[in-house]
């Protein structure tokens, strides 16, 4: 098992690998950093904009590959990714943009996991029921909207609730409100306040897709003869339903969880934007519009190692799920 | 059951015989037949075909019968709400929603509708010769599709999209299938060397049909259904991208409006006067939603076995 996760691992990292020099080589040929510094006014010299690009190591007159060479050297070498066009450090700017993107993104996938696969037992187990018929229809509908529109809506929807109540019970711009003072559990719940919305909104996407698969999956295992094998030699129904059943509805959930994760981590992204949040999906787009190479090499190493990290993840969880794959 | 008591009576009523029939074998109903029946079958596909061919018919001659232009401006009714004049309402600078969204709902539909057939062709091709010729090319082909899939290619397109900035649309359209047929290539790859070794493509192969023909007339006829089924899902998905992409600003620029631009505009404004954002979110909602029912319908249809969407 060791050794089949490993493995898997490592194509995985290449494959991250090589996206990210490529993103790195596709955005130092289509961005111009030194065009910003043209338009200002007073106009540097040539010689002082020569110098800045050089100490973001960003001079379009390096070949490209010379310059993917040392950005990889001073990664492995230093830990650094570079600076940003406004002189911070790319890693220190990602470790506090990605406190606020992971928060979003791993509160809404395990809820969202969760709540999806509840719901497609559910659905399977209760088959036809005004129920189950209930929520497939909403997950169709929640398939055929975009996440942004989702959260707009759930905006809309605040406002409103906002507005009846006559209170501002549901506050949903950035991720906390700015100045605010007192003690750390009313910070706490300030942010949780704010996260609430986008939460919802990313939840909804990720139980539709999962609770689908779900039922289908769990609809195959509950028509199998182990099934009615358990059943037979006594075990009762919601026993049977649970350590047979589930156990095994939820091995090809696994891998399904991997191909989801990417849609998952856009569909952050896209709340982020909606909700304000300062996190990784604003960070991206202000690096592309400020033609900032360094800081969009980074954002893609980012979101590489997160799907990295989620497939193998989802490899780990097949292997323990399911003996077969062990050895 | 009735057969054994109906030979009981018999054996009752007497010592007559019944002479023996020939039982005839009704004609196998063919495939496509066979599929359409069941989809006829299915009130999803219905509701959805119904409703999808209403929103087109709407988006063609909607404007033919409104008489306000999408871009002319009102300035007596500025920022209004839905009335008589103004079904949907106005912007601040009295532009009117609906003809606006008519004209957005257009722009989303043709994209959608060439990106997802497009996207479903370039897997056909790729996939198809990949599975078929194996080997070394097989090898290439599976690892650029690995390589594509991990690539951002949102950042990639926001990155790219000033270098192509007089091809507006078409470029989007043409990007966003480029990014969007991997995962079914590779369905269609595995599915190509299980026909392979089937013998009516043997025969063809030894015949000396070149690969092309037999692609084109053994193995890719054989996989329509699913072609079909992922063209129409496509539809879904490329629509959805190309609203989410212009409604960040990377999509459709101006002077175009698809309706992830009337979004993106109507969002600022979304909570104080709701029209800007709610009815182009409607249609949106509800294109998606017919073309998503057609699709599954569909998939169920060819297989009724099928996973994700089996009821």
């Amino acid at each position: 098992m060791v050794f089949y996760t490993l493995r898997r691992f490592v194509n995985y990292f290449i494959l991250s690998a090589i996206a990210t020099c490529l993103a790195y080589v596709v955005a130092s040929l289509a961005l111009d950093p030194a065009a910003k510094y043209y338009g200002r006014n007073p106009q540097p010299s040539a010689h002082v904009i020569e110098n800045i690009l050089n100490g973001l190591g960003v001079n379009p007159d390096v070949p490209v590959l010379v310059r993917l060479w040392n950005w990889i050297l001073t990664l492995v070498t230093q830990g650094s990714l570079g600076d940003t066009v406004g002189g911070k450090s790319v890693v220190a700017e990602i470790v506090t943009r990605s406190g606020v993107s992971l928060q979003l993104l791993l509160l809404g996938s395990i809820i969202g996991a969760i709540l999806g696969v509840v719901l497609g037992v559910w659905g399977a187990v209760k088959q036809y029921s005004l129920s189950d018929q209930t929520v497939t229809y909403s997950s169709y509908l929640v398939f055929a909207t975009p996440t942004f529109v989702i959260g707009v809506l759930l905006m809309i929807g605040a406002t409103m609730l906002n507005g009846i109540v006559g209170a501002q019970l549901i506050t949903f711009t950035g991720s906390y409100s700015a100045g605010m003072t007192g003690s750390w559990w009313d910070l706490l719940v300030d942010r949780g306040v704010h996260l609430l919305l986008p939460t919802i909104a990313l939840v909804l996407t990720g139980a539709a897709s999962y609770s689908r698969y779900q039922r289908s999956v769990m609809l195959d295992v509950l028509a199998s003869d182990y099934i009615r094998t358990a059943r037979s030699k006594g075990r009762s129904r919601n026993s049977a339903l649970v350590r047979h059943g589930v156990r095994v509805a939820l091995i090809p959930m696994s891998t399904f969880f991997a191909y989801s994760f990417g849609t998952l981590v856009s569909g952050s992204i896209m709340l982020e934007i909606v909700f304000s949040f300062h996190g990784m999906g604003e960070f991206t787009l202000q690096a592309i519009t400020q033609s900032d190479i360094n800081a969009v090499a980074g954002s893609t190493l980012f979101l590489a190692v997160l799907v990295l990290f989620s497939s193998t993840l989802s490899e780990i969880l097949y292997a323990a799920l399911d003996p077969r794959v062990r050895n | 059951m009735s057969i054994v008591e109906g030979a009981s009576a018999t054996l009752a009523a007497g010592p007559e015989p019944e002479p023996p029939s020939v039982v005839m074998a009704r004609k196998p109903l063919s495939r496509g037949r066979l599929i359409w029946n069941r989809l006829a079958h299915t009130p999803r596909f219905w509701i959805g075909a119904v409703a999808m061919g209403t929103i087109v018919l709407w988006a063609v001659l909607g404007p033919v019968f409104y008489p306000i232009d999408a871009f002319s401006r009102d300035p007596l009714n500025m920022g209004m709400g839905p009335t008589q004049l103004h079904w949907f309402g106005t912007n601040n600078i009295g532009q009117d929603i609906y003809a606006q969204t008519l004209i957005g709902l257009q722009k989303s539909l043709v994209i959608g509708l060439i990106a997802g057939p497009l996207g479903t062709l370039i897997a056909a091709i790729v996939g198809s010769v990949a599975g078929y010729l194996g080997g070394i090319v097989d090898n290439v082909l599976v690892w650029v599709i690995n390589l594509l899939l991990v690539l951002p290619s949102f950042i990639l397109l926001v990155i790219l999209s000033p270098l192509f900035e007089d091809l507006s649309w078409i470029f989007l359209t043409v990007f966003l299938a480029g990014f969007s047929w991997m995962i079914m290539a590779q369905v269609i790859r595995s599915q190509t060397r299980s026909l392979r070794g089937r013998d009516f493509v043997k025969a063809a192969r030894y015949m000396g049909v070149p690969m092309p023909t037999i692609l084109a007339r053994h193995i890719i006829p054989n996989l329509a259904s699913l072609l079909i089924i992922d063209a129409t899902l496509g539809v879904v998905a490329m629509i959805m991208a190309e609203t989410s992409l212009s409604y960040f600003g990377f999509g459709i620029r101006a002077p175009d409006v698809s309706l992830g631009t009337l979004l993106s505009e109507g969002t600022a404004a979304a909570v104080t006067r709701p029209w800007l954002f709610v009815f182009p979110a409607g249609v949106l909602i509800a294109t998606l939603f017919a073309v998503s029912l057609i699709g599954d319908a569909l998939r169920d249809a060819v297989d009724p076995t099928s996973g994700v969407n089996r009821d």
